[in-house]
């Protein structure tokens, strides 16, 4: 059912965990299965330095956590911005159909994440554009 | 995440018999002749059809005998599902004339529950769920205060899938027949594991799959008692009393009745053997793992059948981390789209939705032996820890 990519990641979770005074923090969860997200962003110069997560839900939620955390770590805020739950599953080798609303997950925590962090930061919002 | 890899046993222990089973050898065997050797259709009239005659004959009187029925009260279906849909399409149908009301429990597989919706949503009909008790049981009492003049059809389950809970079948039956009413049950479950005299059990329709008991999967029985009043809702040719129209599938036939025959050979021993382990099961997962709950009755319950709910994690999550270390199980928890995440059976029970989603059936078979328990007893607890390490619904304990 899924690919081996995704079972590697859900094996093996990469930056699971929080981080204590996070400057972003991100929670959701989904309306289809009950899954729910928390996510945690570090930031420093305009980068994600570092990010946490903690999961609840299927193999598939855990390893598009897992792997959306892996891509956006490091990564200037502006291009976290747009990572999509498609670039999610593709990293992950894809995804089954039914399983798509998982990586919907863990884009809309890092989404609800950087929200957090710009509003805490308004003046950063300004370097995106 | 899973450092069990080095403990896993060198063949796959599985542990989701009421998913499906293995066919036993010795059903093939019997199956064999029917395929190239023996293949003529029961209804010709050549010499060829003589042996699938009577190998149809000889079967039926095999499942007539364990249910303690007559052979024209046995047919022969496709599935486990087609039996079900039968029973309560062509009852409700037949006796629409009577009245348009079934009750049954929230609890039943999606075989009869979807059926009811659909006789409620698309043909008029009115449905009573009574509500099961925390163990999943349903009191006969309650039962018997839903029926009303125009009650046709009373359908529970024998023994539930998920969680394994054995319905008092027998004082419903008296009931319904006391009042009139036809009794179904969904015995699907229960075949080839618990008693299934139809008289004992005061049923007049009763559902039985062949792959839950070491037959091929795509045959199944329905128990028809003499006099109940059902429309076919397979029409076609003469088969089966023109009740189930089609060509009859004369080696899957042989192969359930002799899966029947085999379960039924050594009923006691076997049971007394599985409900060993499932105890065995039991109580080793509720002393090792915390916040850690049985689903299902304590006792009342299937031999094979060790249910659980685990706070704070999800079910397809403890399927996939005991499946890489070499366990198959089930879980009622779907996260598919389209689905809601927790199962209706556990929610049907009062238990609560986020709970309800930490799901895991183990439910066990004749190749199990303690070792396959104890090895799952030495990897589950590792692995319930892991994921609610990352779970964000449970408080870790420091």
């Amino acid at each position: 059912m899924y690919t081996d990519t995704v079972i590697e990641h859900f094996s093996n979770p990469r930056n699971v965990g929080i981080i204590e005074n996070a400057d972003g923090y991100g929670k959701v969860g989904s309306p289809v299965c009950g899954d729910l997200m928390e996510m945690y962003l570090k930031v420093s110069d305009g980068r994600i330095v570092d990010v946490k997560y903690r999961t609840f839900g299927c193999g598939a939620a855990i390893a598009s956590s897992s792997m959306a955390s892996e891509i956006i770590k490091g990564q200037p805020l502006e291009v976290a911005a747009r990572l999509t739950n498609e670039q999610v599953a593709a990293a992950l080798g894809g995804l089954p159909e039914v399983k798509m609303h998982c990586s919907v997950l863990a884009a809309d925590a890092l989404r609800a994440a950087l929200e957090d962090y710009y509003h805490k930061h308004p003046e950063a919002r300004g370097e995106e554009h | 995440m899973v450092s069990t890899a080095s403990m896993a046993p060198s063949t796959y222990v599985y542990l989701d018999h009421a998913a499906t089973t293995a066919v036993d050898p010795r059903v093939v065997e019997a199956m064999l002749p029917y395929w190239g050797e023996k293949y003529g259709n029961p209804s010709s009239f050549c010499r060829l059809s003589d042996p699938s005659r009577v190998a149809m004959s000889e079967s039926r009187t095999t499942v007539a005998e364990i249910l303690g029925a007559g052979p024209t009260e046995i047919i022969f279906t496709s599935c486990g599902t087609e039996s079900d849909n039968m029973a309560l399409r062509g009852v409700a149908f037949a006796n629409r004339g009577r009245g348009r009301h079934i009750i049954t429990i929230p609890i039943e597989h999606h075989a009869v529950g979807n059926t009811c919706a659909q006789l409620e949503r698309e043909f008029g009909f009115k449905i009573t769920y009574v509500p099961v008790d925390r163990w999943g049981l349903v009191d006969p009492d309650d039962i018997a205060r839903a029926i009303t003049d125009e009650t046709v059809l009373i359908s529970v389950m024998y023994a539930n899938n998920e969680v394994g809970t054995i319905e008092p079948i027998a004082e419903i039956g008296n009931i319904a027949h006391a009042k009139g009413v036809f009794f179904h049950t969904d015995a699907v479950q229960a075949g080839g594991g618990l008693p299934l005299n139809v008289d004992d059990l005061h049923v007049d329709l009763l559902s039985l799959s062949g792959h839950k008991f070491y037959a091929p999967k795509g045959v199944g029985v329905l128990y028809i008692r003499q006099g109940t009043k059902l429309l076919p809702t397979q029409t076609g040719g003469g088969q089966e009393r023109h009740l189930r129209a089609g060509t009859e599938n004369v080696p899957y036939i042989v192969g359930l009745a002799t899966a029947l025959k085999l379960a039924y050979d050594g009923l006691g021993s076997e049971t007394a053997r599985l409900t060993a382990l499932r105890d065995r099961m039991i109580r080793g997962v509720l002393q090792n793992i915390p916040d850690a709950y049985l689903t299902g009755h304590p006792t009342q319950r299937l031999p094979n059948s060790a249910s659980f709910v685990f706070r704070g994690i999800e079910g397809e999550s403890i399927l996939l981390q005991l499946d890489l270390a070499g366990v198959a199980a089930s879980s009622g928890s779907a996260c598919t789209a389209g689905e809601e995440g927790a199962s209706h059976v556990l929610t049907g029970m009062g238990i609560e939705t986020s709970l309800a989603r930490g799901s895991l059936r183990l439910t066990l078979g004749r190749e199990n032996t303690e070792s396959d328990v104890d090895y799952v007893l030495s990897v589950l607890p590792g692995i319930v820890r892991n994921l609610r390490a990352m779970s964000p619904l449970y408080a870790s304990q420091g």
